[in-house]
């Protein structure tokens, strides 16, 4: 309950904020009386009227258009039916975007672009998440040796983010080496055949990738290090140790599996935190994904698409954290739901 | 805060943050001081007349020295008709003959050549011969013009002369035809003839062979300094990253204390509006208001902070207060009737000073990139000159296709060198101030 009230709130002030607070709304209005004038002044009819009667059919066809729009009620009222279709998942029809098909639909614009990032961020975050814990089991048992000292060293280069990198690694295997495209998703025409479409998707795939692995693993291995150290730290380890259990049945069975619902935790939310750093690497990549869409969104005002973006991604964040507490009951029996 | 420093001396990793950031500190107070504000905000948006004797899109003077033959750097050489030899040619008209000599010593041609003319005239123009002499070569006819007030002649882009002397003018005339692109070492003449019609009439003449090095960081398709971006940019990285970290890292403290304290509606208020921004989409949000509302920086470090505010660090402190609130002195305080907000200033806030000050260290880099983030994105402080905004030029100019690496090296690498200054204190300070963290 909590969370669905969270969640509508923070859509309402997306919306609030989208529309400029109303003013988006006085602009629209703007352009409905330049449209109308405009096309009054080439319609002969109407240009034959004496003024008096052409100004009330002009004011008319205002009326008329700013009904259609539902400009008619004030922003107030209109921001509250935005936030209810929102909720419905009623996207309704961007105003300048178009789909690869050309529909209005945002629901069309929103779920193409859908597919693209999550081929990239999903994938990516699958393998970062096993390669930096399985890195940080190896170093948590090792802990001090060079290698070790090394990745605590290496930490720091978390600090810049993806799109960073995106322009070194462009800037060495792209315009430097010619080994790997500049950008986009697939070669330009697309290769013929299912199978030479996958290979260009997957070269096109290895840099926007790498940016994202370079700036999130040292981090990741780190504090998983770190954490897996407070875990072997415990008692209970050091009696099984001492029982001269092997080493990855330790790993396995007492030290990752009480680390379960926090390595959950992180796996799920860092999955759907990677989504919003997509703006900027996807427009670095020239990568079609969501984050892209928002970001020309927000360039043409284009208020659907931004809401429908954000609902999106809130929905997503609700569901996750949902999925969470059902998961950690699994995986934990000591959690109970509602307790 | 001696035991803070002493201590911090022992970490290498901490003294090299220090060194950084001390030289980022003083290059900021040099670039305020050297070059004001305005200053430097009309040398960077001032328009063309200020560039015009720049090379366009050339790389910094410095890889001279890593490579076997020196790029040529931009030479300008200057003539008056004043002192030139003039003979009068019957009634009011003379002719004025003169000699832009210069000394050519790379082996490599220019980049582009120039010649600016101004005139002084009061009806009619004077009018110029230019040609051209290479070291034992002939005389070559360039071109003839009447004179404006200022004229600008850019001989690199006169299709005519390109097509007449069958190549790109400034390799043309600077290499001998059997090797094209290796320029003759040697002096050089541009031979000006300047008929003028008028007694007091006058022309000067401005060749400007321009190289293919510029100052100490190179220059971008505008012809502008390069230098003055990246110098500009380190204030303002710093500020912005300063301010936003310690703003919204001080209001999220005394805001979790302030909860705690409270507890009640106050507390779950707080709780409320920190999920609620956990779920807003900070960069969407800060994208949408820079395109909406204002670009410029004071509005955005205000957003920052504002989406910084409630933001995850709440829940940590407040788990802290909640035990500091226990605590047998606060109770003391209670006791002797200190009010809830001393208590939450005096006695709970300088609890965590020892979490805060490392982290908010541990921030500014966040913030500096971010700043970067919005800039790359053309979303940048309309007027200053940034790292980020260096980065976005070069970015839209195709710096990366047509292999200009240092324009998107140089502010890359002072991004990364502060993100890497700012990073490393906070790691140590955050091993001085928890040192639990230090066993592991």
């Amino acid at each position: 309950m909590a969370l669905f009230f969270t969640t509508v709130v923070g859509i309402y002030l997306t919306i609030l904020v989208a529309n400029m607070g109303g003013y988006v709304d006085q602009i629209k209005r703007a352009e409905i009386r330049e449209q109308v004038a405009l096309a009054a002044s080439l319609n002969e009819q109407i240009r034959r009227l004496p003024p008096e009667v052409r100004e009330r059919v002009v004011a008319e066809m205002i009326r008329v258009e700013e009904r259609r729009l539902g400009l008619d009620r004030p922003f107030l009222v209109r921001s509250l039916i935005y936030l209810r279709d929102a909720l419905l998942l009623r996207l309704g029809f961007a105003e300048r975007m178009t789909s690869d098909v050309g529909s209005r639909l945002v629901r069309q614009i929103l779920l193409d672009r859908l597919g693209p990032t999550l081929l990239l961020f999903a994938t990516t975050s699958i393998f970062l998440f096993f390669v930096s814990v399985a890195m940080a089991l190896r170093l948590s048992r090792r802990y001090g040796s060079p290698l070790d000292r090394l990745v605590v060293a290496l930490a720091p280069l978390s600090t810049p983010p993806a799109w960073f990198y995106g322009i070194f690694l462009i800037l060495i295997f792209a315009a430097w080496l010619r080994w790997l495209p500049f950008g986009g998703m697939v070669d330009a025409p697309p290769p013929e055949g299912r199978w030479a479409y996958a290979a260009s998707v997957l070269k096109h795939m290895i840099l926007p990738a790498g940016a994202i692995v370079l700036t999130s693993l040292p981090l990741a291995v780190y504090s998983w290090r770190t954490f897996f150290l407070l875990f072997s730290s415990e008692d209970y380890v050091d009696l099984a140790r001492a029982k001269g259990l092997p080493g990855p049945l330790l790993e396995r069975r007492y030290i990752l599996r009480p680390a379960l619902p926090t390595l959950l935790t992180n796996f799920a939310l860092g999955l759907i935190g990677t989504w919003t750093g997509a703006i900027v690497l996807e427009t670095v990549f020239n990568w079609p994904g969501l984050g892209r869409t928002l970001y020309q969104a927000v360039g043409l005002a284009d208020t659907p698409v931004i809401v429908g973006a954000t609902i999106l991604y809130a929905y997503l964040l609700a569901i996750t954290v949902f999925l969470l507490d059902v998961a950690y009951a699994i995986v934990d029996p000591r959690v109970r739901v509602g307790g | 805060m001696r035991r803070v420093l002493g201590e911090l001396v022992r970490y290498r990793s901490a003294v090299s943050g220090l060194v950084i950031i001390g030289f980022f500190t003083a290059l900021s107070v040099y670039a305020v001081i050297a070059v004001p504000y305005p200053e430097a905000i009309r040398l960077w948006r001032g328009g063309e007349e200020l560039w015009q004797y720049n090379p366009r899109a050339a790389r910094p003077e410095w890889v001279n020295w890593f490579l076997r033959e020196d790029l040529p750097r931009t030479l300008v050489v200057e003539g008056t008709s004043e002192v030139w030899s003039a003979r009068p040619l019957g009634g009011e008209v003379r002719e004025a003959m003169g000699v832009l000599s210069f000394a050519y010593p790379y082996r490599r041609p220019p980049s582009e050549l120039g010649v600016f003319l101004e005139a002084d005239y009061r009806e009619r123009m004077p009018q110029v011969e230019l040609s051209w002499v290479a070291p034992g070569g002939p005389e070559v006819r360039i071109a003839e013009f009447a004179v404006r007030r200022r004229e600008v002649y850019r001989l690199s882009s006169d299709p005519r002369l390109q097509q007449e002397l069958g190549g790109r003018p400034e390799v043309v005339l600077f290499s001998p035809p059997d090797r094209p692109e290796e320029a003759v070492q040697g002096q050089y003449a541009l031979r000006v003839r300047a008929y003028l019609f008028e007694p007091d009439s006058e022309v000067r003449v401005r060749l400007v062979v321009y190289g293919e090095v510029h100052g100490l960081a190179g220059t971008d398709h505008l012809r502008r300094d390069l230098s003055l971006a990246l110098l500009w940019g380190t204030p303002v990285a710093m500020a912005f990253g300063l301010v936003a970290s310690v703003g919204s890292s001080v209001s999220t403290l005394v805001i979790a204390a302030l909860g705690a304290w409270y507890g009640g509606w106050v507390d779950g208020l707080i709780q409320r509006i920190t999920e609620v921004n956990l779920i807003l989409p900070g960069l969407p949000i800060l994208i949408m208001i820079a395109t909406l509302y204002s670009r410029s920086l004071p509005v955005m470090v205000g957003v920052v902070i504002l989406l910084g505010i409630f933001g995850g660090g709440i829940k940590t402190y407040r788990a802290l207060f909640l035990q500091v609130k226990e605590s047998p002195y606060i109770e003391a305080a209670r006791a002797y009737g200190a009010s809830g907000l001393r208590i939450v200033f005096l006695y709970m806030v300088p609890r965590a000073v020892p979490i805060l000050v490392p982290q908010f260290v541990t921030l500014i880099p966040g913030f500096v990139f971010l700043e970067a983030t919005l800039s790359v994105l053309g979303l940048g402080d309309p007027l200053l000159p940034t790292w980020g905004k260096v980065i976005e030029d070069a970015y839209r100019a195709g710096a990366l296709y047509v292999g200009q690496y240092y324009w998107v090296l140089e502010p890359a690498s002072l991004l990364m060198l502060a993100g890497l200054g700012f990073t490393l204190l906070g790691f140590a300070l955050d091993r001085i101030f928890n040192p639990r963290l230090r066993e592991l």
